[in-house]
């Protein structure tokens, strides 16, 4: 382990089993846990906010107990966490490192940026298929307009 | 086809866009056949558009069909605030088809998933417009005899003009060449061009009208509309260099033929009219017959 993950260990206490999300950009993490459906888990939930990270400046974390997440679960939080670290703790040891990807599909995550598509004038989930992963390009299900990185917005 | 929505000009193949203009011919021999007595037909137009609404109620009323509906929001039960979704499902339990018309973008697809019977799309906003399209190839058909390796010009609006967007990428089937006339500002969005690019098709852009109409059997007008333009002064610069008279049509092919979705205002002037190139009355009258095909092979009256 990096002499960071050390210190940031030291910062949110570890987890016996679990998953660790790593490097959330910090403006993401109450988003990341509200798409993941965390901000009612049951068990145990550590996070940190605005840690010092040698790659990222700031960034934040959090760890869930006895969580397994499927990957298509996981996924979703690419968009707003592309740099996001998953590591799965068995027995308190790291088992899987692994960076999360970009899905194919984002349903009810993101906002679409055209004002006269029928998901911003009626309460309708968004639906979109991923046509551009490189320079994120979100192709809208309804008004088939495109939705790009720079206009991309979070669904409250 | 049967039972299936038609939201946008891709929810068909190019075989069934193929039989729908088969289809389409038959009723131009024979309009008037009782074929759907048995049909209630709901024209739920959310905002106004006569033109496309008496096109309809037109081609349902000749085959018999009953219609119902309502001609603007403001005479529904939307304006007591009703979703959209209470609306489609409501009104699916009146009907066997559903013909809209709404202004946001998106809504036909929606309305299509969650209705019990299948929706026609007459126009989402700046979205859709597939019948429009499915007209269009009827007449490009109907006056070159195919579809097939022809060269279509496009002028004027476009950027916004919805009607444009959905024949270029249903020509794009044909191999068709593209001759794309506008202002600078109103050109060809780039995901449309896009669609021409993958099938390595040939496109040429223009600012000047003049020089492509002897290159073209096809001359798809379109109106350039003045809220369009940030700064007035543009418009005033452009607004009478898409305007096509009579006098321009000297050099054109034997078998040009000039189409425009109307309403036309000014860009056309009115001594085009009489030239046996122009066909945008007849493309109107081919809607209806167009129509006729879409509602009978959704409602599954015809294979």
């Amino acid at each position: 382990m990096e002499k960071e993950d050390i210190r940031k260990e030291l910062k949110v206490s570890a987890i016996e089993n679990g998953t660790v999300i790593d490097h959330i950009p910090s403006q993401s993490v109450f988003l990341v846990m509200k798409i993941l459906n965390l901000t009612k888990y049951p068990d145990q939930l550590l996070f940190g906010n605005n840690l010092d990270s040698r790659k990222m400046g700031k960034k934040g974390i959090i760890k869930v107990s006895n969580k397994f997440f499927q990957s298509d679960e996981i996924n979703k939080i690419a968009l707003v966490a592309p740099t996001a670290t998953l590591i799965i703790i068995k027995n308190f040891q790291v088992v899987e490192k692994k960076k999360v990807r970009i899905p194919d599909f984002a349903d009810n995550i993101v906002k679409c940026f055209n004002p006269n598509c029928i998901t911003n004038n009626e309460d309708i989930p968004t639906k979109f298929t991923v046509i551009n992963k490189k320079d994120l390009k979100l192709h809208c299900h309804y008004c088939e307009k495109i939705t790009a990185r720079e206009n991309i917005t979070f669904l409250e | 086809m049967k039972n299936k929505s038609l939201v946008s000009i891709n929810d068909f193949t190019r075989e069934e866009h193929v039989r729908i203009l088969e289809l389409a011919g038959a009723f131009e021999n024979r309009p008037k056949q009782k074929i759907l007595e048995d049909f209630v037909v709901a024209t739920l137009f959310f905002e106004p558009s006569t033109r496309t609404r008496l096109s309809f109620e037109s081609a349902a009323t000749r085959l018999g069909a009953r219609v119902i509906g309502f001609t603007d929001a403001s005479s529904s039960s939307v304006q007591k605030g009703e979703s959209l979704r209470d609306t489609i499902l409501t009104v699916s339990n009146y009907c066997d088809i559903i013909v809209m018309r709404h202004p946001k973008e998106g809504s036909a697809r929606f309305a299509s998933e969650v209705a019990k019977v299948p929706i026609i799309n007459a126009g989402d906003g700046a979205n859709q417009h597939p019948t429009q399209t499915l007209l269009d190839l009827y007449s490009i058909m109907k006056t070159q005899g195919t579809l097939d390796n022809l060269n279509v010009a496009f002028v004027g609006d476009l950027k916004y003009g919805r009607t444009v967007h959905s024949l270029v990428m249903a020509l794009c089937n044909y191999n068709t060449t593209f001759h794309l006339v506008s202002p600078l500002e109103l050109k060809l969005p780039s995901s449309v061009k896009l669609s021409i690019k993958e099938r390595n098709l040939e496109y040429h852009q223009y600012t000047d009208l003049q020089e492509v109409i002897p290159k073209v059997d096809i001359l798809y007008m379109t109106r350039i509309q003045k809220e369009r333009f940030s700064d007035p002064l543009d418009y005033e610069k452009v607004k009478n260099a898409y305007v096509l008279r009579n006098n321009m049509l000297g050099d054109s092919r034997s078998n040009l033929k000039i189409l425009h979705p109307l309403p036309r205002v000014n860009e056309i002037t009115t001594d085009v009219d009489d030239n046996p190139k122009a066909y945008y009355f007849t493309q109107a009258l081919n809607g209806v017959y167009v129509r006729q095909a879409i509602l009978c092979a959704i409602l599954g009256v015809v294979d």
